[in-house]
């Protein structure tokens, strides 16, 4: 859009392919696209626009209440809600006038169903459907936050037909050729509908879809908007059928969004309208209650199933009511307390059938408790999801002693394929999934040598892509090897999960359990864990115990480098440094060994009440604060105290060892100190600012902790450097979140070289000059913290970074600031805001306040930082703190767009209170501004900019490099 | 506790399940349908007749069964009035529903039809082993035993047809459709274009009647059993009466043109069958229950290929020179399915106007 409406398109006479432009501005346009729908008779909701109390009233009227409210150009849905009658409307019509010029009044749909379809047109006007979906949370929550099934499962044949025709229709009219996705409301009580929108593009929803059928839409896309018929294109999977066709599925779709929301400070756990979820897990099996079960597992949240006594829902009416990350939870709480179904759907519009299946979960459960295991209960339980660790956790045993009656009892999975017609042609597919309900495996078992790897699991905060580029690269690796390549995962957004990228492709749990069938049945030469992240490799341990094979480096070393006693003992026998630690269960020893070692500290607890995980803490009084509030400590729940390194530098190492003998290495170094979690971080590469001597110890480090691990295969170790000493962290015998990163820019492929020595094949150690590069590359962490209203927008010890950027350039702040403008940072154009923390940092940011100031720019600051800035003779405006209220305040002048960018240093490391410090960050992003709270990370910014314009940056390829 | 039910197949294949629907055993030939919605206007279609059913999408059951309104022998929302199919065969069976619609659950249905239904049975590895082997004879067996049936060793249409002929509508053109067990809806969509539906049974004698053209019905079996309704055709093509045929009437009009018919291995059943249109080359996502199929390559001089499956290649639509005899091997009326054909009813209309004049 941006380059059509820039001219840009035009000027160099650029021919946009597929759907065109106009049908784009006519999707995205809210009035055209109303327009549009209603010239062939197409529903939309309806909506009046109001310009006072008067107009709100009568809009409403002639709609009829409920109506919804809705802010016109307010940012974060300011000013919306639901007015259930005229003395509601009124007072919520006047709040809103106080603060907007127009307000919408719009039809409430509320409890409607929510249907989504995937609609496929060519340019001859050939047009299918894909794909129906149906989320099981009703309109009101987005469909990025709702649990949601495909096909759909409460629609007749005439409401699926109906929204069908729709879908085409509009297509057709909208002139889409490619991939869309339609979305509807349907009234629960009758076939009335809406349209909500149409994405003329291929979405989330999208991705869903092409792994939930099997039909590669975004490939069909691409070929239809190169000008392909779908007559003309085959179906991928069957080889023998056509692409113009519609997926029949046998089986159930479950996708659950993952959320992170205990990691942000002050943002609501309530879901709606907003999305607010950073992954999904995609189930497959042949009931509701199986792929259920299956899906709050992948979730990896620590639930086996959607039973869990361990949360507490103190008011289960609200809970149900106001939808939160757990209220999935709270239906099978609630059914167990027996409130009936009616109460449940009512509280929750939750389509019944949803809760009947639920509510057959609750009763086996019910049934597991009372009665004893016999073979048919046991196989009823398997067959609605159950795992062996949450059967054996109800009777009180291990998760092995179920594995083995079941196999005594024979109560075992079956493989089935995923062939897009449900068995009606024969197809060679190798798209699969385990299920209980089924007698018959779809597949033979094949004799070549086969290996197993194991995938990432859910996008998360602390694991995202980079993980399924290792997994991908793994297995290519391993085709070229001739290896038959085992993939197992259920993330749909990944590609690792695309049928074409291995042999078999095992779309099901990352579990212990599931690992060990699927173990069973193809009985490969071994499996890989040490490239999909943190889930493979917390299993190794375990599987090796059961005797699978876990290849590379072996699993006792892994062990040894995850057990923090056995990891700290290593270095003490090497004589490597690592910061004091202590594992402790009361706070009298935390106390003392705090004073032992001064503080600040670093404390990690293994339970968490709420908020962080970990946290720095620079004083006894923050010490229990932080154990009342957020951890608890005991013999059962230890915390882990470590004495916290001030003004370090942050260093990691990612390499690869043969036989403990390194064949790569990559040392790359933070720009913020330590203390921003190394997924914050931005990082550096090769290291720019490293001693000689420094980089020589990291070396030596390394080499040492390699040979005593013997590792085969890639690993991370993470330092903290001071002006002359050392001291490990932690050391990963896996691939690290920057594999993907140092790849790049060296131009060697980390991943190939691992899994080859994995394979125990021959590699050649790359020379020397390979890792002396005449260009940098940058990593930078994307925030979203926009979405996650009332977080607070800065980084602490742990990680909130959604996603990460990185780019190459001729020197660091060429690089860097490349790296800043892909995660969407905008260069000031005259105004900033300063608010720089405490003393030390005020005086450490001074020169690079002058270079700004010579380069002209005006300075806003608050009180403290305008007098320091006054002593030291820059011009600079005091605007009042937020908090005080007054004008000129800091708020009013970001709200009005008068500050170009801002810097604000927290003045601590956890700041928890409600804070003015807080308010400005805050209001920064929600108010678009270009935020840094980071004293190293500005800096640099200020360099690269007084050194840089954006048009002297220039623009290579990643070949160009060299 | 649901009865343990066993469904045997000819070639000795046992699948147990549970019982749901009608305590009672059946026998009949075992087909599969692919459509993952639309189980009672599946049910009610008199394609099924003398078929054992099986439902490739596991979840069956979950909104119930809407009320059968019949008004004059013609369903209002199903395709009959009753469930044509001998059994059902399903995975998971929701024995609880959800719907505004519903009346009753599907296995209260089943009872009150006496039709048995099992599920819990693994219907991919049924699915594969029909797709495999071709459609086989079958039965469902609770206690005691009974013989298996071959329904197409009978003149199933003779058993789904209407008795007498009945009149719907009041608009002027007049569309004589022979009822070889015709889906309701193929009258409803007459009806909805304002025509007059002159419903017939299979074998009467058409001609002493007064009507514009004739749609023949889709119908259960083999079509060339259906000699009284190919005769009639045969006349009709001689008088130049426009005809349009459904499913089994596009064979019978295929025979009637002289033209072969033979027996697929295990036949189209699903809602999304892709077919090409010779003409024009688009493809129509359609729905489809037969088990016989047009001999493309027997077709007589004058007459064409409509339409082709995509999929298999085999035909599914003939079309005279003329035009004005035309038929489908899909089910432009849908239900269930796909609406994307419909348009050739208001295609079939207008050629009878055009021939009037």
């Amino acid at each position: 859009m941006e380059l059509y409406k820039g001219g840009i398109l035009n000027r160099y006479e650029i021919q946009v392919l597929g759907t065109s432009v106009q049908t784009i501005i006519n999707t995205e346009d809210r009035d055209l696209f109303v327009k549009e729908l209603s010239k062939i008779g197409v529903l939309s909701p309806r909506s009046t626009a109001a310009r006072c109390v008067k107009g709100a009233v009568k809009a409403a009227e002639s709609i009829g209440y409920p109506v919804m409210l809705r802010g016109a150009y307010s940012l974060g849905g300011k000013g919306s809600g639901v007015a259930y009658n005229r003395k509601k409307l009124l007072g919520m019509a006047k709040r809103a006038f106080s603060s907007l010029p127009q307000i919408l009044i719009e039809e409430y749909l509320g409890g409607w169903k929510e249907i989504e379809y995937e609609v496929v047109r060519d340019k001859d006007d050939n047009c299918i459907t894909v794909c129906n979906m149906e989320n099981m949370d009703p309109m009101g929550i987005h469909t990025g936050e709702s649990i949601v099934v495909a096909p759909s499962q409460t629609l007749t044949n005439s409401e699926y037909h109906k929204l069908r025709e729709i879908s085409i229709k509009v297509i057709r009219h909208l002139g889409i050729v490619g991939e869309c996705n339609i979305q509807f409301a349907l009234e629960p009580n009758s076939e009335e509908y809406r349209v909500i929108e149409v994405n003329a593009r291929l979405s989330r929803s999208s991705a869903l879809a092409s792994k939930a059928t099997g039909y590669p839409l975004a490939y069909i896309a691409a070929k239809l908007a190169l000008g392909y018929s779908l007559p003309e294109l085959e179906n991928s999977i069957t080889k023998i059928t056509k692409a113009c066709f519609e997926p029949a599925l046998d089986y159930i779709v479950v996708k659950i969004p993952r959320w992170d929301l205990q990691k942000f400070k002050r943002v609501s756990k309530k879901i709606g309208s907003e999305m607010k979820s950073v992954g999904e897990v995609m189930s497959i099996a042949r009931k509701f209650e199986e792929g259920l079960q299956k899906a709050i597992r992948m979730l990896d949240i620590g639930k086996q199933g959607i039973i869990d006594n361990n949360i507490n829902f103190r008011k289960i009416d609200e809970s149900l009511k106001a939808p939160t990350d757990k209220r999935l939870f709270a239906v099978a709480t609630a059914l167990r307390n027996g409130i009936t179904i009616d109460e449940i759907h009512n509280l929750t519009k939750i389509d019944k059938w949803f809760l009947y299946k639920i509510n057959n979960i609750v009763q086996v459960y019910n049934e597991l408790i009372n009665q004893p295991l016999d073979n048919q209960l046991l196989h009823e339980a398997k067959q609605l999801g159950f795992s062996d660790q949450q059967i054996a956790d109800i009777k009180k045993c291990e998760e092995l002693d179920i594995r083995r009656l079941r196999k005594r009892c024979n109560v075992l999975p079956v493989i089935k394929q995923i062939d897009t017609l449900a068995a009606e042609y024969p197809a060679a597919t190798n798209y699969l999934y385990l299920t209980y309900n089924g007698t018959e495996n779809d597949v033979q078992l094949d004799n070549r040598k086969a290996v197993l790897v194991l995938g990432s699991g859910a996008y998360r905060i602390g694991s995202s892509v980079e993980f399924d580029w290792c997994c991908v690269n793994t297995v290519r690796t391993l085709r070229k090897l001739n290896y038959r390549t085992l993939m197992l995962n259920y993330n749909p957004e990944t590609v690792s999960t695309d049928y074409d990228e291995c042999d078999s492709l095992y779309f099901d749990e990352l579990s212990f359990e599931r690992v060990l069938d699927i173990y069973d049945f193809e009985n490969p030469l071994g499996i890989i864990v040490s490239m999909g992240g943190q889930i493979p490799n917390n299993l190794a341990i375990r599987l090796h115990e059961s005797g699978v094979y876990i290849l590379g480096t072996h699993a006792e070393k892994i062990d040894m480098a995850e057990n923090r006693h056995k990891f700290s003992m290593l270095l003490d026998k090497l004589n490597i440094d690592q910061p004091s630690w202590k594992e402790l269960t009361n706070i009298k020893d935390i106390e003392k060994f705090s004073d032992l070692v001064g503080y600040p500290i670093l404390i990690r607890p293994s339970y968490v009440l709420s908020g962080a995980a970990m946290s720095v803490v620079e004083n006894k009084k923050y010490l229990y604060d932080f154990l009342k509030k957020a951890a608890s400590v005991s013999k059962k729940y230890p915390v882990v105290v470590s004495k916290f390194i001030e003004n370090a530098k942050e260093i990691e190492m990612d390499a690869v060892a043969k036989d403990g003998e390194i064949i790569v290495y990559a040392i790359s170094e933070h720009i913020e100190n330590a203390g921003v979690h190394s997924g914050d971080a931005t990082m550096v590469l090769p290291a720019q600012r490293l001693y000689v001597e420094t980089i020589r110890k990291i070396k030596r480090i390394g080499k040492q902790i390699s040979k005593a691990l013997d590792i085969n295969g890639p690993f991370n170790i993470q330092f903290v450097a001071t002006r002359n000493e050392i001291k490990v962290i932690e050391c990963n015998l896996r691939v690290s979140r920057s594999f993907p990163f140092v790849s790049k820019v060296f131009k060697i492929n980390f991943i190939e070289l691992a899994t080859k020595i994995i394979m125990k094949q021959h590699v050649e150690k790359p020379e020397k000059s390979h890792f002396e590069l005449d260009y940098v590359g940058v990593k930078a962490p994307q925030f979203s913290f926009s979405r996650l209203k009332g977080a607070d927008p800065t980084s602490f010890v742990e990680m909130a970074s959604t996603g990460e950027v990185a780019c190459l350039g001729d020197n660091f702040s060429d690089a860097f600031l490349k790296a800043l403008l892909s995660t969407g940072f905008k260069i000031p154009k005259k105004t900033i805001l300063l608010s720089t923390g405490p003393v030390e940092s005020k005086a450490d940011f001074l020169a690079s306040t002058r270079k700004l100031h010579n380069r002209g720019y005006e300075f806003y600051a608050t009180r403290g930082t305008a007098i320091f800035m006054k002593n030291n003779k820059i011009p600079v405006k005091v605007l009042r703190w937020p908090l005080e209220r007054e004008e000129p305040n800091v708020v009013t002048y970001l709200r009005e767009g008068r500050i170009d960018f801002v810097v604000n240093i927290p003045k601590n490391y956890h700041e928890e209170e409600l804070t003015n410090d807080y308010v400005i960050r805050r209001t920064s992003v929600d108010y678009n501004v270009p935020l840094i709270t980071n004293l190293q990370l500005a800096k640099c910014f200020v360099d690269a900019i007084t050194s840089y314009k954006v048009e002297d940056l220039e623009i290579k390829s990643w070949d160009e490099y060299s | 506790m649901d009865e343990f039910v066993k469904l045997v197949l000819e070639d000795g294949t046992e699948y147990l399940g549970k019982s749901f629907g009608a305590s009672q055993n059946a026998s009949g030939e075992v087909v599969f349908t692919t459509g993952m919605v639309g189980y009672p206007e599946t049910m009610t279609d008199p394609s099924y007749k003398g078929q054992i059913l099986v439902l490739t999408y596991p979840l069956i059951g979950n909104y119930g069964v809407p009320e059968n309104i019949v008004i004059d022998e013609l369903s209002m929302n199903l395709e009959s009035e009753k469930i044509q199919v001998s059994a059902l065969a399903v995975s998971d069976y929701s024995a609880q529903c959800s719907h505004w619609n519903a009346k009753m659950s599907l296995a209260q249905w089943l009872q009150q039809n006496s039709i048995p239904g099992i599920y819990g049975i693994d219907t991919r590895s049924l699915t594969k082993k029909l797709r495999d082997k071709g459609v086989m004879l079958g039965k469902i067996i609770g206690k005691g035993n009974i013989r298996f049936y071959d329904p197409n060793k009978s003149n199933l249409v003779s058993q789904v047809s209407t008795g007498k002929v009945k009149i719907y509508g009041k608009g002027t053109t007049k569309i004589l459709l022979i009822d070889c067990g015709a889906k309701h809806n193929i009258i409803r969509s007459l009806l909805k274009r304002d025509v007059t539906v002159i419903r017939t049974p299979w074998n009467h004698n058409i001609f002493n009647m007064n009507f514009d053209g004739i749609v023949i019905s889709n119908g259960p079996g083999d079509p060339k059993m259906c000699r009284p309704a190919i005769q009639n055709i045969k006349k009709a093509l001689s008088h130049r009466i426009p005809v349009f045929g459904i499913c089994l009437g596009n064979q019978i009009l295929a025979l009637a043109a002289g033209a072969n018919t033979y027996k697929l291995k295990y036949g189209h059943r699903s809602q999304n069958q892709p077919c090409t249109d010779n003409k024009t080359g688009r493809c129509y996502i359609t729905s489809q229950n037969h088990g016989y199929a047009t001999d493309t390559k027997s077709l007589p001089g004058g007459w064409n290929e409509w339409f082709f499956n995509s999929n298999d290649k085999t035909n599914e639509g003939i079309i005279h020179k003329s035009g004005i005899f035309r038929s489908v091997q899909f089910h432009p009326e849908a239900s269930p399915g796909p609406l994307d054909t419909g348009f050739l009813f208001d295609e079939f209309i207008e050629v009878i106007r055009q021939n009037g004049r």
